[in-house]
């Protein structure tokens, strides 16, 4: 992962996050579920953190998995 | 104590199962898929688990398209009153449970079409009268993978390649061998496959679900029920992916903590070794059944084209009568009677009086089935005597 520079994966659902971790690190992508940091909104609760530059390759692996993303967010 | 009453609902669980049922409630014990915290991130990562491990199982490519309900009736409702709308034609054969037959009937009121299509006295289906009985509007097959009062198996992935041959789609009622007999929705087009937890998967009651296949369109697929689901919440529409577009109210996450532990178990051991002893077993108690004068066996009666459920009458007694006898005097545990399946006796020509049946699982003995065969001939014998 790129040192401090993040970006979390938003997702409709909790089993999308974990979908979507276990299909990044299949990918061998570091990623992690984390609670959704609190100055964004987001339903579920949970969200996907990745780093900044994996963000691409991120939104093809939800298409690919046709999981509909709320978006991608630096933090 | 003798338990065959496997068909029913399996007996003992492995103690992986209840081991993780405690943790739940120990040590986890939130509501999963409803927030954050760590509590409720354990709660959902052990549901998602389940959902992973029943994927595994059925080779299904996608664990979010394995939806978690209370058992395979309710399954089965979901899919049927999911899926079909009136003017719909839909095929099914004549060893089915009432769960699929009650849905069916209903929906028959509502303008649905249902064919039954004749299935030979040993419960078996030629798929040739399955496919003569597709038509145009034909949308979807329903079939029993095994029948749960003489354990015939259906030739499902003959069925599949029937369906997809002509567009429809196929759901298999795999309440009687999710576990026990070799699953594979890929290889076997199966479209829809609704499994139960606490049967052959030795899981918990109270937990079951419905796979759904590619080749199933969500968005036809209507949610037997519609609320809360932890998910797109700003919306009072019902969300529209899987699985939460089906999976509405608080999961029975204690008990899919169990059928996670349950089904690890089953593919620890391997389906394969459970089939083969359940195997072993079955002919043992046929050929042991066959033997005994005035015994008549049904189905089959060949363990390689069924599963370990075996259904027999004594002529002179009454199913019921067989029944109590076998747990007072002997101690053997089974189902007598219609066991739910109208349909599957009057195919067997043991309707209305019913059978005896012996569901056998992956914890019974050599032992115990010469038990119960001695317990059988003995009782037979007073028959004939008059006692």
């Amino acid at each position: 992962m790129s040192g401090e520079s993040y970006a979390v994966i938003l997702v409709y659902s909790t089993s999308h996050a974990m979908r979507i971790e276990k299909l990044l690190a299949d990918r061998g992508i570091g990623c992690k579920m984390i609670p959704v940091p609190r100055q964004i909104s987001s339903d579920c609760g949970v969200c996907v953190r990745i780093g900044r530059d994996q963000q691409e390759t991120a939104a093809e692996v939800a298409a690919a998995a046709r999981i509909e993303i709320q978006g991608i967010v630096e933090i | 104590m003798i338990y065959f009453d496997n068909a029913a609902t399996s007996w003992p669980k492995p103690p992986c199962v209840l081991e993780a049922m405690a943790h739940y409630l120990n040590d986890v014990g939130a509501s999963p898929g409803r927030s954050g915290h760590r509590l409720a991130v354990k709660a959902a990562r052990i549901v998602y688990g389940a959902r992973e491990a029943v994927a595994e199982l059925f080779h299904a490519p996608d664990p979010l398209r394995v939806v978690f309900g209370a058992n395979v009736t309710e399954a089965l409702n979901l899919a049927l009153n999911g899926l079909l709308r009136p003017g719909d034609h839909v095929v099914t054969g004549s060893l089915e449970h009432n769960s699929v037959m009650r849905p069916l009937r209903a929906l028959e009121r509502s303008g649905v079409r249902v064919t039954t299509v004749r299935c030979a006295r040993s419960g078996e289906l030629d798929p040739e009268d399955l496919e003569a009985a597709l038509g145009p509007d034909t949308r979807l097959i329903v079939l029993n993978h095994a029948s749960n009062v003489v354990g015939t198996l259906l030739p499902v992935a003959e069925a599949g390649a029937i369906a997809r041959r002509h567009g429809v789609l196929l759901l298999v009622d795999a309440a009687q061998t999710a576990g026990a007999y070799p699953i594979d929705m890929q290889a076997e087009a199966i479209d829809l496959l609704a499994f139960t937890g606490h049967k052959s998967l030795y899981g918990p009651m109270g937990t079951g679900g419905l796979v759904v296949g590619e080749h199933v369109d969500a968005a036809r697929l209507a949610p037997l029920k519609r609320g809360g689901t932890g998910s797109r919440s700003e919306r009072e529409d019902q969300p529209s992916f899987l699985p939460d577009l089906c999976e509405s109210g608080t999961l029975n996450a204690v008990g899919l903590a169990g059928l996670g532990a349950s089904i690890r178990w089953v593919l620890a051991q391997g389906v394969a070794q459970i089939r083969s002893h359940e195997m072993a077993l079955t002919r043992q108690l046929l050929a042991g059944l066959a033997a005994i004068p005035r015994v008549t066996v049904y189905g089959t009666q060949d363990a390689a084209r069924q599963t370990a459920t075996v259904s027999f009458t004594i002529d002179g007694l009454p199913p019921s009568e067989i029944g109590l006898r076998l747990d007072d005097e002997y101690g053997i545990m089974c189902r007598v009677g219609l066991h739910c399946s109208p349909a599957a006796h009057r195919t067997l020509g043991t309707f209305p009086g019913g059978t005896v049946r012996f569901g056998l699982g992956a914890f019974n003995t050599a032992q115990e089935v010469v038990q119960a065969i001695a317990a059988v001939a003995e009782m037979a014998a007073g028959a004939r005597e008059g006692r």
